[in-house]
């Protein structure tokens, strides 16, 4: 069992009791919600009678549904329009703190409350959504949760969960020229499995998560989940704090300096115990492209797809299945494979630095003409700054199309979907059948960097081949 | 609410590892604000592509109400609106090699249980649900102990998941908002609380 890690420390923090059937109960220091997987949930305590007990400490946001082109209301979807009714409607009704379209600060649930300040080292964060492992990156302990524990949450502030055991993913060393943070997940979750991670928290340590960037490291701890992991984290350092200082919800004055103080205090000890430990070399790490139908389905940019006797037994029926729906031969090289949409955006990937990145090798290039591509900034807020950067000019100009703030095609809950069976080269997380929007839609993820060369090509390219380079 | 001890009735059986919550709802049936309506688009793509051959349209399996699945049964989102689907197509109960945890949890917050066996037994009891589709399969929460037709075998759940299923505590929501002057006491030792 662990002993000492920021997890323990954050889990016995935040430990309110424990339940008759064993289970801790655990406070949540920040809930955060939106208009899928909500609406029931406010149902759920309204027929209890039930009010909101810490209105304050539930922040909501729109994102999953929203257009990304003409965002007029009432929204053409009409499902779409009464979902966003419901939750302006609820949010009103429990004074629940609202980041509307057009308020300046809406976005992708995983992107606003970092970039407000909201997410803090030490805290335990829950949403109705998978992907609320991004705000580990703070020193947090955040996880997905559904609907009837939303419920929990608002009327008690606490959940009933079993404890996690710990497991350290240690990588060491500098990244390679065009590898990302993307491409360290993706090459995790390819080497753990995509159900590696159950049962665990996941614990990023080593040289080469200390020198990414908290929006690094958030790309990282985005996709704990698809690796099984309920919750992912990074220890709080200088990089945290830094990030941190200064904004809007970030603790200010006095208060700043003890925050520091404690945020330092819940690091995981150096003599820290773990139920396992697994360790990575970053010189390793290729940037990396999903052939299949899961996340761990990936490989190096210049590798082959993989021959079932290339594969363990427990994986070759789920390649079996992967061949057929994506349509790909064994054997065959991923490098080269045609893509007919390009998208750059969601809570993995859409954030400034991720726009910058795409920007600099979209530059002075054009989309191939049989590519349709799109970038959709994460929030208000990082579609403006990449404005007042010029980000969007440099996207139009290479004939890309830039979009409002949104998940977009991510999960295809709005108008942005794959049609028949087209292949997608994708900035997002899952590459699920169906994911994208068409029963038959094929989706490869990798880094945004290598969409905007897949996109420029019209083809799976290794983005070190961009620009001149070999 | 009510105590899920014992669940008998009828097995379907559902092959594949890795199947996530977008094949069991797909993201485009989440645009409701009700679960109502979810059960009948539950595996909608897949039985689109399957052309009537998918067990969910199968006219033996009809009427069944215990799912056995392979591994990592529930993977991806968090959305409780799979559960909700399968409960709604009329699925008590699910036995699996293993489960994701999101998943897990949403269903015994509903009180549905989901129950791991090892991917032979599975196999085993798979098979012979395909062989006689009208056996009746009992899934005994207490006894941790799955029956069909004279093939027996134990079955495992977390003691807590267990516990609050066959006590009727499922549903926490009663028992968390209880703990108030607790809760109170815990938000006292956050000092993050008051600094925003």
């Amino acid at each position: 069992m662990s002993k000492g890690t920021l997890f323990d420390k954050v889990w016995d923090l935040h430990t309110v009791g424990i339940l008759p059937s064993g289970q801790t109960q655990l406070f949540i220091g920040l809930h955060l919600i939106h208009e899928v997987t909500s609406p029931q949930a406010f149902a759920m305590l309204r027929d209890r009678g039930l009010p909101v007990l810490y209105p304050e400490r539930t922040v909501a946001t729109v994102d999953h549904i929203v257009p990304t082109g003409n965002q007029a209301r009432p929204f053409a979807d009409t499902l779409a329009e009464e979902m966003m009714q419901e939750l302006e409607k609820n949010c009103q009704a429990h004074n629940i703190r609202f980041y509307n379209i057009g308020s300046g600060n809406q976005g992708i649930v995983h992107i606003i409350a970092p970039e407000q300040g909201l997410t803090q080292p030490g805290m335990t964060v829950a949403c109705g959504d998978s992907h609320t492992s991004t705000h580990g990156a703070f020193g947090a302990i955040a996880f997905g949760i559904g609907t009837s524990q939303v419920r929990d949450v608002l009327a008690s502030q606490t959940l009933a969960l079993s404890k996690l055991k710990v497991r350290r993913i240690e990588v060491n060393g500098d990244l390679k020229p065009g590898v990302y943070a993307k491409d360290v997940i993706l090459h995790i979750i390819r080497k753990l499995g995509v159900k590696g991670g159950v049962g665990y928290a996941y614990e990023y340590a080593g040289t080469t998560f200390e020198k990414m960037s908290m929006e690094e490291r958030m790309t990282v701890c985005n996709m704990a989940i698809e690796g099984g992991a309920r919750c992912g984290y990074v220890n709080p350092d200088q990089v945290t704090y830094d990030y941190l200082h200064g904004r809007d919800f970030a603790p200010k004055g006095a208060d700043w300096e003890k925050a520091v103080a404690w945020w330092d205090s819940i690091r995981s000890d150096p003599d820290a115990e773990y139920d396992d430990v697994v360790i990575f070399d970053a010189a390793e790490i290729q940037p990396t492209v999903t052939w299949g139908i899961t996340p761990g389905q990936g490989l190096g940019v210049n590798e082959t797809i993989p021959t079932p006797e290339e594969l363990p037994d427990s994986e070759r029926a789920i390649a079996q299945e992967a061949y057929q729906y994506m349509k790909f031969q064994p054997g065959q090289p991923i490098a080269g494979t045609k893509i007919d949409v390009c998208f750059v955006g969601s809570c993995t990937n859409g954030r400034i630095s991720d726009l910058r990145e795409a920007a600099k090798f979209a530059q002075g290039h054009k989309v191939a003409s049989t590519v349709k591509a799109f970038v959709v900034p994460g929030s208000e807020r990082v579609k403006q700054q990449a404005e007042a950067e010029g980000l969007d000019k440099i996207f139009v100009e290479a004939g890309f199309e830039w979009r409002e703030p949104g998940c977009s095609m991510c999960l295809a809950m709005n108008p942005d979907k794959l049609e028949g069976d087209q292949i997608s080269a994708s900035s997002s997380n899952r590459n699920f059948k169906g994911r994208q929007g068409s029963p038959q839609g094929r989706t490869l993820l990798m880094s945004p960097a290598m969409v905007i060369a897949a996109a420029i090509r019209g083809e799976v390219t290794d983005v070190r081949t961009l620009n001149g380079n070999p | 609410m009510s105590e899920v001890k014992t669940i008998s009735g009828r097995g379907i059986p559902l092959q594949g590892n890795d199947i996530d919550t977008d094949r069991i709802i797909p993201a485009r049936f989440l645009r409701c604000v009700t679960f109502d309506g979810l059960g009948e688009q539950a595996f909608a793509d897949d039985r689109q592509q399957m052309q009537g051959q998918h067990p969910f349209d199968l006219p033996q399996y009809q009427g069944a109400n215990i799912l056995v699945v392979n591994e990592n049964f529930g993977c991806g989102s968090s959305r409780e609106h799979a559960p909700q689907a399968l409960s709604k197509w009329g699925i008590q109960a699910l036995i699996g090699e293993s489960f994701a945890e999101i998943f897990f949890g949403n269903c015994v917050a509903i009180g549905i249980p989901c129950v791991t066996a090892s991917p032979e037994q599975v196999a085993q009891l798979q098979q012979a649900l395909m062989n006689n589709p009208q056996g009746t399969l009992t899934l005994n929460l207490e006894a941790l102990e799955v029956g069909f037709e004279g093939l027996t075998f134990k079955v495992e759940m977390g003691t807590g998941s267990q516990q609050m299923l066959t006590t009727g505590t499922w549903d926490s929501c009663g028992q968390l908002v209880a703990n108030r002057e607790q809760i109170l006491a815990t938000t006292a030792q956050l000092p993050y609380l008051v600094w925003a």
